[in-house]
């Protein structure tokens, strides 16, 4: 019989405003206590509702069912059928709008906290499993694999794992895409990032960092001349947007993107880093999304004073509910309905303040979401020696202007069918490349299935 | 890995290397760059490609030592590896249609400008370069500017070598004498190139001015390196680093170069202090 309480087992976490002075993990993970007790509060519905809310259909009931008896490893061989990336998945899914929605239990009270629970089996498989990973026999073929995000990781490992020849080249000089230069160490620890590109390598796939397909070289020049007989595009959606209003490039205005970079990649706020990085006194981040609270949060860890501007309401916010509820008790104000529309600058070229506009919403339109719209001359000044604009990015177009015979859409994205395919043969593609800024499962979902249909290509040819 | 296969000092402060980087080499045009680190904490710099080697696949770069990555750089020697190197980046530099141009080089922007003057020279362009530097002991590769230039003007702002006086005299003297340039191709500090784009301006002559902001990935994913061009934001790393100079707005460009200095003075001396310690 389930435990039929109606709390969710809390989640054990650093106090807040001890960790928003550190960049150390900020959810501390279940204990195998909570894990198992949790586990038990699951009904294992028939229908599994929870499956069909999950984007990549993992079989939820069965494996906190195998938790629940305490076999753990059962419970992480159930997960790893349909993800590559549980540690990872556990800890930055949108649970709330996704597996748990679906939840029965959420019905009267809270749902199962099945994303921390997935954390919790993905943590103790990575700290007590001694099941060597096998390196699969070769097959004879070589494929490409473009960017080392979720999307690339998840394809270069099911590729390798059924015997193809992997390469994976990355851009950047660190593998992981936003999981290593995005998403911060307290939400997200490059350990575990770590520990999955290891795994790669231990399953024989080749990992060339510093080398921009494009640039250093061509995905045709893969395909000719060296040989790939089949390539996976998964470069992401990394081109920041700015908002084109008067003073964004003034000293002290950010994209989101280098201010991570700046913290996540380059560590500059590690003593022993090379690399500068300014969060001032008072920051102002301008969107909501998880990007938005990931910036809010790092510049609070940096000692500023942090503002969230946002031009809807809180219900609208894009972020994952958790991340939300964490930017609050860390000190970080929020500010809906408020729409900037110039940054002024002191005498020295820096930013001084933010003039932004008050927004109401509009009645909900016809796909019935609210638009936000100005309040004539009603206007706001808040101080900012730091603007941090996070109002979202788009694909790098410098593969599709090097790729003969690539199409893609007119905002940049690389179109592609359910199972990847583009419109260049033997060419796949996949994650936010396709798709625009989206999540890390969708991308993870979406380099599995690429997988597959490579490998039904190159196995016909 | 990235193999310093050479190491030259120009000048006290201007150091040369080759380094091994085969598909790069392979690919580089003159007017693109690279991004290295020398060591896994280090930060990301963007240097030019100053000369490449398709058959034995080398790179050289020139850099002038101005804080603690380039003093930590100039540190390494022959054998030593190079922990990241990326490129080649940006766009190359156009050459179309050229008949006669006059590259004006400033200091270490020398070393930027050399290849372009090279390659237009190997095009059959006529080449008019140039090059200012503050006194004689910083003067570099004068032999190689030579040998790609019809005609070579050296200044430096003491008169210890070549004419005294700065390259807006200089190139002032040329247009004024009656030489007609379809292209004025200016690389130095940035100051120095504002006031040849003001120059040229007023000759209506077409400028290109290599810009060098501070950067971080290079592939056009952090923005840190955007510029005014003509009004709309531009990233230097992909949309550049050549732009029409006389749209660009230097004054934003000399601002946003400066953001980090007191951090950059502070980890230069904290670098030399270490090196000093080491010997
Ligand atoms: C700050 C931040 C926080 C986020 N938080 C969450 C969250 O909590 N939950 C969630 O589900 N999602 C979150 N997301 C979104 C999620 O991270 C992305 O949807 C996901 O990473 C997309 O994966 P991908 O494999 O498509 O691309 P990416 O992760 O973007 O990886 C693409 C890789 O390709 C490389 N690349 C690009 N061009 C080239 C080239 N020409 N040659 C070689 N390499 C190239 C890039 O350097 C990069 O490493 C967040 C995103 C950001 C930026
Ligand atoms: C496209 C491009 C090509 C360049 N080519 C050359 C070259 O061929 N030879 C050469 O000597 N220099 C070149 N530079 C400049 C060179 O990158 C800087 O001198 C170098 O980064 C300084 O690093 P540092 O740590 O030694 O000095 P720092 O003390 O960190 O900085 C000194 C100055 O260099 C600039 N700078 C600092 N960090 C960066 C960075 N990450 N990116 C760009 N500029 C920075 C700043 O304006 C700063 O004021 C180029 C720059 C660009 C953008
Ligand atoms: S250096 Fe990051 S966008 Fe140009």
């Amino acid at each position: 019989m389930a435990d039929m309480t109606s709390k969710r087992n809390a989640m054990p976490v650093q106090e807040a405003d001890v960790r928003n002075r550190n960049f150390s993990e900020v959810a501390l993970g279940y204990t195998e206590e909570q894990a198992v007790a949790e586990a038990n509060r699951c009904l294992n519905c028939k229908n599994k509702p929870c499956t069909s809310g999950c984007p990549v259909q993992i079989d939820i009931p069965a494996f906190i069912a195998e938790v629940a008896k305490g076999d753990f490893e059962a419970a992480y061989k159930v997960i790893t059928k349909s993800s590559s990336l549980p540690a990872v998945c556990g800890r930055v899914c949108p649970q709330e709008t996704q597996c748990e929605s679906k939840c029965v239990r959420g019905i009267k009270g809270e749902p199962v906290a099945i994303g921390r629970i997935e954390r919790f089996v993905a943590d103790w498989h990575n700290a007590n499993s001694t099941a060597a990973l096998e390196k699969p026999a070769p097959n004879g073929h070589k494929a490409a694999v473009i960017g080392s995000g979720p999307s690339g990781l998840a394809c270069a490992g099911d590729l390798a794992k059924m015997g193809y020849d992997v390469t994976v080249f990355e851009a950047l000089h660190v593998a992981g895409g936003v999981l290593s230069y995005g998403i911060p160490e307290f939400r997200l620890p490059k350990t575990i990032v770590q520990k999955e590109i290891d795994g790669l390598r231990a399953l024989g796939v080749k990992i060339e960092t510093n080398t921009v397909v494009g640039k250093t070289v061509s995905v045709d020049e893969l395909m000719q001349d060296e040989g790939f007989e089949s390539v996976f595009i998964g470069s992401g959606a990394g081109l920041p947007r700015f908002m084109n209003i008067k003073g964004e490039n003034l000293n002290g205005v950010y994209s989101a993107n280098e201010f991570l970079t700046r913290i996540n990649l380059m560590k500059a706020y590690r003593e022993d880093s090379s690399t500068p990085i300014r969060a001032g006194a008072k920051a102002v981040i301008v969107g909501g999304g998880n990007v938005a609270m990931d910036a809010a949060r790092c510049a609070k860890r940096l000692g500023a004073d942090v503002t969230i501007v946002y031009r809807r309401t809180e219900n609208e916010l894009p972020a994952r509910a958790e991340e939300v509820e964490h930017a609050k008790e860390e000190g970080i104000a929020f500010r809906f309905l408020t729409n900037p529309t110039e940054i002024k600058a002191d005498e020295k070229g820096w930013s001084k303040s933010i003039v932004c506009q008050e927004m109401e919403l509009s009645e909900p339109d016809a796909s019935g979401r609210a638009k936000p719209v100005p309040k004539k001359d009603a206007f706001i000044e808040l101080d900012a020696d730091c603007i941090i604009m996070s109002i979202g990015t788009s694909p790098n177009p410098l593969i599709k202007s090097t790729t003969s015979g690539l199409d893609t859409q007119k905002w940049g994205g690389i179109i592609a069918d359910e199972d990847g395919k583009t419109s260049k043969d033997g060419v796949y593609a996949g994650g936010d490349a396709v798709t625009g800024a989206a999540t890390v499962i969708l991308a993870m979902g979406a380099g599995k299935k690429a997988a597959a249909a490579m490998d039904r290509f190159m196995q016909g040819k | 890995m990235f193999e310093i296969l050479e190491k030259k000092c120009l000048n006290p402060t201007v150091t040369l290397m080759r380094i091994y980087a085969p598909r790069i080499a392979k690919k580089a045009e003159p007017g693109q760059f690279i991004i290295l680190r020398t060591d896994e904490s280090g930060e990301r710099i963007p240097l030019t490609i100053a000369d490449y080697d398709r058959e034995n696949g080398s790179v050289t770069i020139i850099f002038q030592i101005v804080g603690a990555t380039t003093e930590k750089l100039n540190h390494m020697n022959e054998g030593e590896c190079l922990h990241d190197f990326v490129g080649p980046l940006g766009r190359a530099t156009e050459t179309d249609g050229l008949k006669k141009v006059a590259v004006v080089g400033g200091g270490v922007g020398c070393a930027i400008a050399l290849p372009v003057a090279k390659k237009l020279h190997e095009l059959g362009v006529e080449v008019h370069s140039i090059v200012g530097f503050r006194n004689k002991d910083l003067v570099i590769l004068e032999d190689e500017f030579r040998a790609a230039s019809s005609k070579f003007v050296l200044m430096s702002d003491d008169g210890s070598a070549g004419e005294k006086g700065l390259v807006t005299d200089a190139l002032k003297k040329l247009i004024d004498s009656g030489e007609k340039y379809d292209r004025v191709i200016t690389i130095g500090p940035l100051i120095m190139m504002k006031f040849v784009c003001k120059l040229t301006k007023e000759y209506d002559i077409p400028t290109v001015a290599s810009m060098n902001p501070i950067m971080i990935d290079g592939t056009g994913m952090c923005g840190g390196c955007r510029l005014t061009v003509g009004g709309e934001t531009k990233f230097a790393c992909v949309d550049g680093p050549e732009f029409d100079g006389h749209l660009i707005d230097f004054d934003e460009a000399m601002a946003r170069g400066a953001m980090y200095r007191q951090f950059e003075r502070k980890a230069h001396e904290e670098t030399c202090n270490l090196f000093r310690e080491v010997k």
